[in-house]
């Protein structure tokens, strides 16, 4: 059964500019999905209409079973099972990185504070952060913060995690810790809906990649396929021009 | 020139200025300042908000209170407070309203509006990235705006907060108008008592100054080391 499922999805800014046109995409359970495409495609709107972060105006989304747009739809209580992880980090700056990571689970999920710091503690060792439990986000560099915002995405335990170009903001030296992060969590079975320009990633994990441009669901293939056979004269311009290095 | 002064007076004079007067200045200042950002806080919140009619409202009420110089505003709800009191309390008579009373909810109404634009400014200061960061981890609009965005906002904006209530602390002298005993109308009536106007007025200059100006080199420093790493 498809955790993520969207069909049709249709999203205007504006009366006349559409930025996503029809377009239909699934994720399997412990399925890694990577979606690609020039910038300006509609990618990063699409990842986000996942969780409603974006609206949409036509089409539907369905994850776990939960229809996203439907009214009646407890969208905190989705989003708390959804992982994001963006492209700034987005870390809460005023608090320490335990407390970006106790926040969402004793607000929402409603643990105790001692569960929770067990918590924190053990995903914060798992990317490798511990020592900097008690440290404010800007004190950490742009790859160590992507971490402890993964981990904080983790902590929530859940179904699947959306990344929205998690490396595009940092330092080419630093890619690697997030990428390295990622790939032992692909490789454990976790669900994930990827936007990247990261093509070792893609190879390496990826199970199928979407190619995007101009709000459009251009190529929808198994990773072998894309990278060997791109059916589409955009996909192997867009692959010669990324590759090409 | 001023072997005519007698300073004495001064001394004389100091445990009622500071005992009676400038308690209750503070005491003003102070009220007026944590009330008035609550309360700028829940407007600047309407304002910045999608609800119907609300956001109008809000921005109104910001514009009326800012167009009105705070004596007049002072006046007016001295003479208008008995009245709405009676409307919303159903009493038969005008309600009484303390010159005191009244004060203190019109210095916070008057400057609520002043701290409205300063939080509103701070609220749209923290990025939108960081909202949705909030609501990517299940968070509700209530606990984005408790957890996330007010106590960078606010923290943002503590210095231009500290530097109105130093404003805000200068002008509660004009609470004169109702005759309350300020530190400035208990300096006044000293002055009036003893003939000693130039001793006394001089002397009130001298401690607003020292106050209003240790006040803003404090909150320098605090701009200084507030600023929030990002």
């Amino acid at each position: 059964m498809a955790m993520i499922s969207l069909r049709n999805v249709s999203k205007w800014y504006g009366p006349t500019f559409q930025v996503l046109k029809d377009c239909s995409v699934e994720v399997k359970k412990g399925e890694v999905v990577v979606v690609c495409g020039p910038s300006g495609s509609g990618k990063s709107t699409l990842i986000k209409t996942i969780n409603a972060l974006e609206t949409i105006q036509g089409g539907e989304i369905v994850v776990d079973g939960i229809a996203v747009s439907a009214p009646k739809t407890n969208l905190p209580k989705l989003r708390a099972r959804v992982g994001m992880v963006f492209q700034h980090f987005e870390l809460f700056p005023h608090l320490r990185i335990l407390e970006n990571l106790c926040l969402g689970q004793e607000k929402v999920l409603g643990r105790s504070h001692e569960a929770a710091m067990v918590k924190a503690e053990a995903l914060l060792d798992r990317v490798g952060l511990k020592a900097h439990a008690q440290k404010y986000p800007g004190q950490l560099s742009g790859g160590q913060q992507q971490r402890v915002a993964i981990a904080r995405a983790l902590v929530m335990d859940p179904i699947c995690m959306l990344f929205d170009e998690p490396t595009s903001a940092l330092d080419p030296e630093m890619i690697t810790e997030v990428l390295d992060v990622m790939v032992e969590l692909a490789r454990e079975g976790m669900t994930m809906m990827v936007v990247t320009h990261e093509m070792g990633f893609a190879r390496k994990v990826a199970h199928r990649v979407v190619f995007m441009d101009a709000g459009e669901i251009v190529e929808d293939a198994a990773k072998e396929d894309f990278f060997a056979r791109p059916r589409s004269e955009r996909a192997r311009s867009f692959l010669s021009k990324i590759l090409s290095h | 020139m001023f072997s005519d002064f007698d300073f004495g007076v001064i001394w004389r004079a100091l445990p009622y200025l500071f005992k009676e007067g400038m308690t209750f200045t503070l005491t003003l200042t102070a009220v007026a300042t944590v009330g008035g950002v609550m309360l700028g806080t829940v407007i600047a919140l309407l304002r910045l908000s999608s609800l119907p009619v609300l956001p109008k409202l809000a921005a109104g009420y910001v514009n009326v209170m800012r167009a009105l110089p705070l004596v007049l505003v002072i006046f007016l709800f001295y003479f208008l407070m008995p009245y709405v009191g009676q409307w919303a309390l159903r009493t038969s008579q005008p309600i009484q309203v303390g010159a005191l009373s009244s004060t203190i909810i019109t210095f916070t109404l008057f400057e609520a509006a002043y701290f409205a634009e300063i939080m509103r400014a701070g609220i749209q200061s923290i990025p939108h990235g960081q909202v949705a960061a909030g609501y990517a981890i299940g968070l509700t609009y209530r606990q984005v705006m408790s957890y996330v965005v007010l106590p960078q906002a606010f923290r943002n904006m503590l210095p231009v907060i500290f530097t109105q209530t130093i404003v805000l602390f200068q002008d509660t002298s004009l609470v004169y108008v109702l005759s309350i005993t300020d530190f400035l109308g208990a300096a006044s009536k000293v002055a009036q008592r003893d003939g000693r106007l130039t001793e006394m007025y001089l002397f009130a200059a001298a401690v607003y100054f020292l106050i209003s100006f240790t006040a803003s080199m404090l909150v320098k420093r605090l701009q200084a080391r507030i600023s929030i790493v990002r």
